[in-house]
C-alpha cells in the first residue's frame, strides 16, 4: 500500500530532500514526546478492549487487562458467545444490503445536482446552493416522525427502500457540497474547450469531469459508508426487525447485558471489523478526496 | 410436535383451520411446544369466525431471545386452534419507539405496554388508533382478574389494556447460607430488618456492606430508586394516600412523600449500609441494576431489594430457592399485620379492530394462556395475576411465591407508581431526580420540589 | 411482487439491492438522455439535474425542519399555539440551562481541541519514518461507531471501590500514583469533560488527516524560500504552515462542529444524559419520545438550529468570498 501512496511532486533528490526535512521538521525532543503521548492515548483504550475481548469473563470482572502481560490467559469463547447471539449473521448481511445502495444512490443524485450547481448558471443558483448547504444542520432526530408518517401513508414502512431513501436524503447536502467544490476546481478552460468542440452536458460530464472526480467520489463514498454502517438511529426507527443491522444487535446486547464486558468487548470488535478493513484499504482515496474537495472549498 | 390432544382440537369446527396451521407451524417455533402439557379447548374461538390465514403483530419491549421465546411459544396453541399467525417484534427501545410509531400511524396490532401511564398517554393522544378491549376478553378479565388489575388497564372509563404479566417488587434478595451462618432470622418487621442491618454493618470488613443497590439502566436510569420510594410510601403512608400521590392529588413535595423518600434514604444514602462490593453511596447511580445484586454471591453484600424478575440475573449455576444459593424475603412493613405489596405488570392494547385481534386478546385473558405461558417459561421470571393460574405451572419457586403473595387476601396490592404517573414524571423527572438524589446528594426537599414542578398541567 | 418490498433471506435481499441501484442509475441515465438533445430549453437540464436531489432534500430535511419550527410554538397535543411558552420553559428551568451550557461546552471544546491536536500531530509526524502507521493509529477511531467508541471508553472509565483491583485503566493509574479511584462519569462537571474527550478522540483523526493533506499541499517553493531566509521549527509552523492551511482549518472546524451538535450517541450510551451530562441532541430525543413532551423537544431542536446558524452563515460568507476571487 505504501508504494502507491500519493506521490508528492519531488524536485529534489532523496538525499537533498532529507536535508530539507531535517530543517522543516519539528525535531525538538518535546515535540517527539508530545507525538508519542498522543499516539499512546489514542490507541491504548482500543488495545485494552481488544485484549479484554480475548480474556475469560471471570478474569475480566476481577483484574485489569494489563495483568495479561504477567499472567496470560486467553480464550475465544467471548466471540463464540457473542456470535451465538441470535441473528448476528443475518444482521451482517442486512448491514451490507443497507449500506451499499445507501452509498451509491446519493452519489448518483449528488453528481447530477453538483454539476448543475457548478457549471450551469441560472437565476437563484447561489441561494438554492446555500440552502442545500445550510440544511446540513437539521438533526436527523427531528425528521423521524414526519418521515415515518409519510412512509406509512405510502405503505413502504419497514422496508429496505425507506432505509436507502432516508440515508440518501440525509447524505445529499454534504455530497452535493463536496462534489460541487471539487467540480469548481476543474479549470473552466477545459469545459469551454469541450463546449467549443460541440459537446453537450452529457459528454462534458462523462469525458471531462468524471475521470477527475474519482477521488472526490471515493472520499465521499468512504465517509458515507462509515456513517451508514455505524448508524444506529435510522436503523432503530426505520428498520423492521428482519432488516436490523449489526449496530442495532450490538446496542441490544449493551442493553441486555449491562456490564457484561466480555460480550460487549467481543461484540464491539465484531461490529468494527468491516468498517476498519474498508477504511484501511481505501484511506488514501479518502485523503486525496478530502484534500481536493474539502480543503479548498 | 405438539402434545395437544387431537380429540379436543378436532372436536370443534376449527378442524379445517388445523390443517392450515399444522403445516404452517411445523417449520417454526416447534421448539417450545414440547413444554406444553396444558390442554386447551379450541371451541372458545368459534365466535370469532374463520380466522385462518390472518396475522396479528405484537410489539413489545421484550427483545432478548431468552425472554421473547417463551412468549412466542405460548401463542402456539392459539395459532393451532385458529390458524392465526402471531408475529412477535421485540425492541429494547420500546418506550421511545412506540410513541414514534403511534405518531406516524404505524402502530402494531397489539402493543405490550410495561407502564399503564405510557399506555394512558398513547390512548389519549392517539384515540383514533386504539381499540377498546372486546366483550369476550372483558368478560374474562371480570371473571379471572381482580378489579385492581382491570382498573390499571382502564383509561377514562374504557378498558383498553388486558394484563399479560405481573411481578412482585417488594422482595429482598439474600443468601440463605450467609444468614444461617450469622444466625439471622428472616425479619418480619421493619425494625427487625434495621437491627440486622446495623449488626451486619458493625461487623462488616473491607468493601462488605449490608445492602447493595444499582439504578443504572441506560435511558431509564433511576427507576429502581423510584421502586424503593414507592415501597416506602406503602409503608409510611396509607394506600389511599398512595393512590392520591400517583395522581398528584397529594403533592410530590408533601411531607408524607418526603418522609417516604427519607425512609428509603435511611438505607440508600447511609454510607455504612451501602454499597456492598461496589463502593460508596454514589456508586448506586452507576451500577447497572442487572448486576447490582451479584456481590451477594461474593459475600460482599447481604441484601438487595429488587423485584421477582431479578431471578433471571443471578446467572447460570446459581440456585434460586429457599435452600439454594440465593432467595428472597418479603420486604417487611412496620408490623407483621400490615402486608402492603408493590408490583407491576404489562398490558396489551389493540390498535386494529379485527376479529383475529379480539380473539388474540380473548386468548391472552383466558386461564389457558396464563397456564401455558407458565409452562413455556422454563427459566421463570414471569407470572400473571390470573386467579385461575395454577402455581404448579410456574416453573420457578420465586414465581410461585410471588403468585402466592398476589393471591393472598391479606395483601394490599399497589401498582408501581412511576408506571402510572404521566410520562414526563414517571419516565422522566422521577427517574432523573432520584438519580441526582443519589449521585449528587441532592436534598430530599429539592428533589421533591423539582418533581412537583415538572408535573404536567394538562 | 411482495418480495420487492419484503425480501426474505440473503438471496432476495441482494437481488432487491441490485434492483434498487439499477433503478436509480437508470433514473440518472434517463435524465441525462432526455436533457442531451440539441436545442433543449435551458431550464430542462437544470430541472432534470437538480430535481431529484432537491425533491429528496425538501421532503426529507426541509419539510421536517419547518414542521419542527411550527411545533415549537404549539402545545403538547399540537392543537393550540402557545407563543414562546416552550422557550420560556427551557430558559427558566435549571435542568435545561444545564443542557444548554453543556452543549456550548461541547460546541467549543470538541472542534477546537480536536483540530489543535490534529494539526499538531500532523505537523509532528510529517515526513517521519512510520508516518503512515503513526497516522493510522490516530485515524482508526473514525472508523469505529460511536456506540463502539462508547463501549471502549466506558471500560477506560470503569470504577471499582478502593481495596478491590481496578479494571478500568484510568482508575488503575490513579491508584498506582496513590490517589483515590474516581467515578469519572458520575461527578459533574468533570463527567461532561470525560464525555467530550471521547468525542475529541473520535474527531481528531479526521482533523489530522485533512490538515496533514493540506500541509503536504503547501508548495515546495514557499517552504524552500522560507528556509533560505533561515526560518525553521516553531517559526516555520507559525509563519508558513498555519497561514497556508487556514482554509482547511475552517473546513475542519465546521465539519466537526456540526457533527458534534448532532451527535447524541456518546451521551446516550455512556450516561443516558444523567448526572447533568445531557446535551440538546440527547435531550431532544428524551423529551420528544421518552417523556412525551414533543413541544419541548421541538423548541430544543430549534435552539440547535439557532446555535449552528452562525457557523453556517460564516461558511456561506466564506464561500461567497472565494467565489468572488475566482
Amino acid at each position: 500500500m505504501s508504494a502507491t501512496a500519493p506521490a508528492m511532486p519531488r524536485k529534489l533528490t532523496r538525499k537533498e530532500q532529507r536535508a530539507v526535512d531535517n530543517k522543516t521538521k519539528l525535531t525538538s525532543p518535546t515535540a517527539s514526546v508530545i507525538a508519542i503521548i498522543i499516539a499512546i492515548v489514542w490507541t491504548t483504550p482500543t488495545a485494552g478492549l481488544l485484549i479484554t475481548s480475548f480474556r475469560p469473563a471471570s478474569e475480566i470482572r476481577t483484574t485489569g487487562w494489563w495483568t495479561v502481560f504477567s499472567n496470560p490467559d486467553f480464550t475465544t469463547e467471548n466471540y463464540s458467545d457473542a456470535l451465538g447471539t441470535s441473528g448476528l449473521g443475518q444482521s451482517f448481511i442486512n448491514s451490507i444490503v443497507i449500506t451499499i445502495p445507501a452509498v451509491i444512490i446519493p452519489i448518483l443524485l449528488a453528481l447530477l445536482a453538483a454539476y448543475a450547481f457548478a457549471w450551469i448558471p441560472f437565476k437563484g443558483r447561489d441561494i438554492l446552493f446555500t440552502a442545500v448547504f445550510a440544511l446540513q444542520v437539521v438533526p436527523i432526530q427531528v425528521t423521524l416522525i414526519p418521515l415515518l408518517t409519510q412512509y406509512v401513508n405510502v405503505g413502504l414502512d419497514g422496508t429496505l427502500w425507506v432505509l436507502w431513501l432516508s440515508h440518501s436524503m440525509f447524505a445529499l447536502p454534504l455530497a452535493i457540497f463536496l462534489l460541487h467544490n471539487f467540480m469548481k476546481e476543474i479549470p473552466a478552460s477545459l469545459i469551454e474547450a469541450a463546449r467549443v468542440d460541440g459537446a453537450g452536458h452529457v459528454r462534458i460530464f462523462f469525458t471531462v469531469l468524471l475521470p477527475l472526480l474519482v477521488p472526490a467520489i471515493a472520499s465521499f463514498g468512504i465517509f458515507q459508508f462509515l456513517w451508514v454502517w455505524n448508524d444506529l438511529l435510522v436503523a432503530m426507527v426505520f428498520a423492521s426487525n428482519d432488516y436490523a443491522p449489526v449496530t442495532r444487535k450490538i446496542a441490544e446486547m449493551v442493553g441486555s447485558f449491562g456490564s457484561a464486558w466480555h460480550l460487549l468487548a467481543a461484540g464491539a470488535f465484531i461490529s468494527m471489523l468491516v468498517p476498519v478493513i474498508v477504511f484501511l484499504a481505501l484511506q488514501r482515496y479518502f485523503v486525496r478526496g478530502m484534500l481536493a474537495g474539502g480543503v479548498k472549498g | 410436535m405438539s402434545k395437544l390432544p387431537l380429540r379436543k382440537i378436532l372436536g370443534g369446527t376449527a378442524a379445517t383451520a388445523m390443517v392450515f396451521s399444522l403445516a404452517a407451524c411445523s417449520s417454526e417455533d416447534s421448539g417450545g411446544n414440547d413444554l406444553i402439557t396444558y390442554e386447551i379447548d379450541c371451541t372458545q374461538f368459534e365466535e370469532f369466525g374463520d380466522l385462518s390465514g390472518t396475522t396479528v403483530t405484537v410489539y413489545s419491549s421484550i427483545a432478548s431471545e431468552s425472554e421473547a421465546q417463551p412468549h412466542v411459544d405460548s401463542f402456539a396453541p392459539f395459532e393451532e386452534c385458529t390458524g392465526v399467525d402471531v408475529e412477535w417484534e421485540g425492541n429494547r427501545d420500546f418506550e421511545a419507539q412506540m410513541p414514534i410509531r403511534a405518531a406516524a400511524g404505524n402502530a402494531p396490532d397489539i402493543a405490550y405496554f410495561p407502564q399503564p401511564g405510557l399506555m394512558g398517554s398513547i390512548v389519549r393522544d392517539y384515540n383514533d388508533q386504539v381499540v377498546p378491549v372486546g366483550p369476550t376478553a372483558e368478560a374474562n378479565i371480570d371473571q379471572y382478574y381482580s378489579e385492581a388489575f382491570k382498573a390499571y388497564g382502564t383509561v377514562d372509563g374504557t378498558l383498553y389494556g388486558v394484563p399479560v404479566g405481573a411481578n412482585v417488587k417488594s422482595f429482598v434478595w439474600y443468601s440463605p447460607s450467609m444468614f444461617a451462618e450469622a444466625g439471622y432470622e428472616i425479619p418480619t418487621t421493619w425494625d427487625e430488618l434495621m437491627t440486622i442491618t446495623e449488626d451486619i454493618a458493625a461487623n462488616a470488613e473491607g468493601v462488605e456492606k449490608p445492602w447493595c443497590a444499582g439504578i443504572e439502566s441506560g435511558g431509564a436510569t433511576g427507576w429502581p430508586a423510584t421502586d424503593w420510594v414507592e415501597d416506602m410510601m406503602l409503608r409510611t403512608a396509607t394506600p389511599e394516600q398512595y393512590d392520591q400521590w400517583v395522581t398528584n392529588e397529594l403533592a410530590f413535595n408533601d411531607p408524607v412523600v418526603i418522609e417516604a423518600i427519607d425512609k428509603a434514604g435511611s438505607i440508600l444514602k447511609n454510607p455504612d449500609y451501602v454499597n456492598g462490593g461496589l463502593g460508596n453511596v454514589a456508586t448506586i447511580a452507576t451500577a447497572p441494576f442487572t448486576d447490582a445484586g451479584l456481590p451477594i454471591l461474593d459475600g460482599q453484600c447481604w441484601m438487595h431489594r429488587q423485584a421477582s424478575f431479578y431471578q433471571a440475573n443471578w446467572g447460570e449455576g446459581v440456585t434460586v430457592a429457599e435452600d439454594g444459593d440465593v432467595w428472597a424475603f418479603y420486604l417487611p412493613a412496620d408490623s407483621v399485620d400490615e402486608h402492603p405489596v408493590l408490583g407491576a405488570g404489562e398490558f396489551a392494547t389493540a390498535f386494529r379492530d379485527a376479529p383475529e385481534v379480539h380473539a388474540f386478546q380473548a386468548y391472552l385473558t383466558s386461564p389457558d394462556w396464563s397456564n401455558i405461558k407458565g409452562q413455556t417459561t422454563p427459566n421463570g421470571g414471569w407470572l400473571s395475576a390470573n386467579t385461575e393460574l395454577d402455581p404448579a405451572n410456574l416453573t420457578k419457586p420465586i414465581d410461585q411465591l410471588s403468585y402466592e403473595i398476589l393471591a393472598d387476601p391479606a395483601t394490599v396490592f399497589r401498582f408501581d407508581g412511576s408506571d402510572l404517573m404521566p410520562s414526563a414524571v414517571g419516565a422522566g423527572t422521577f427517574w432523573t431526580e432520584m438519580t441526582s438524589w443519589i449521585a449528587n446528594d441532592k436534598s430530599t426537599q429539592d428533589v421533591a420540589d423539582a418533581i412537583q414542578d415538572s408535573w404536567p398541567s394538562e | 411482487m411482495e418480495w420487492l418490498l419484503k425480501p426474505d433471506g440473503a438471496g432476495q435481499e441482494f437481488l432487491v439491492m441490485i434492483i434498487a441501484i439499477a433503478l436509480f442509475a437508470s433514473v440518472m441515465a434517463l435524465v441525462l438522455f432526455l436533457t442531451d438533445r440539441p436545442n433543449m430549453p435551458r431550464w430542462v437540464p437544470i430541472v432534470g439535474y437538480l430535481g431529484p436531489a432537491v425533491a429528496l432534500i425538501g421532503f426529507g430535511l426541509l419539510f421536517p425542519a419547518l414542521t419542527t419550527v411550527v411545533n415549537s410554538f404549539q402545545n403538547r397535543t399540537k392543537d393550540a399555539f402557545v407563543g414562546l411558552d416552550n422557550y420560556a420553559e427551557i430558559f427558566t428551568n435549571p435542568e435545561f440551562i444545564r443542557v444548554l451550557v453543556n452543549t456550548a461546552l461541547w460546541m467549543v471544546l470538541v472542534p477546537l481541541v480536536s483540530t489543535a491536536l490534529g494539526l499538531v500531530y500532523a505537523v509532528l509526524v510529517d515526513r517521519i519514518r512510520m508516518e503512515k502507521v503513526a497516522k493510522t493509529l490516530i485515524f482508526l477511531p473514525m472508523a469505529i461507531s460511536m456506540v463502539g467508541a462508547s463501549i471502549i471508553w466506558k471500560f477506560v472509565y470503569e470504577y471499582k471501590p478502593p481495596g478491590v483491583d481496578q479494571i478500568g485503566l484510568l482508575n488503575q493509574l490513579l491508584v498506582t500514583f496513590g490517589a483515590e479511584p474516581q467515578q469519572f462519569l458520575l461527578d459533574p462537571p468533570g463527567n461532561t469533560f470525560a464525555l467530550i474527550f471521547v468525542m475529541i478522540w473520535i474527531q481528531t483523526g479526521f482533523a489530522m488527516t485533512v490538515l496533514s493533506a493540506a500541509i503536504k499541499a503547501i508548495p515546495d517553493d514557499i517552504v524552500e524560500a522560507a528556509q533560505i531566509d533561515g526560518v525553521s521549527g516553531i517559526k516555520m509552523f507559525v509563519y508558513i504552515t498555519m497561514p497556508s492551511v487556514r482554509p482547511a482549518i475552517i473546513v475542519v472546524l465546521t465539519t466537526i462542529a456540526m457533527a458534534t451538535l448532532k451527535a447524541f450517541d456518546v451521551v446516550y450510551t455512556m450516561t443516558g444524559g444523567n448526572f447533568q451530562t445531557s446535551v440538546i441532541a440527547n435531550e431532544f430525543f428524551t423529551q420528544s419520545f421518552v417523556r412525551q413532551q414533543p413541544h419541548i423537544g421541538a423548541a430544543l431542536a430549534v435552539l440547535l438550529f439557532v446555535i449552528v446558524s452562525p457557523i453556517v452563515i460564516y461558511n456561506v460568507r466564506n464561500m461567497r468570498i472565494s467565489e468572488g476571487e475566482r
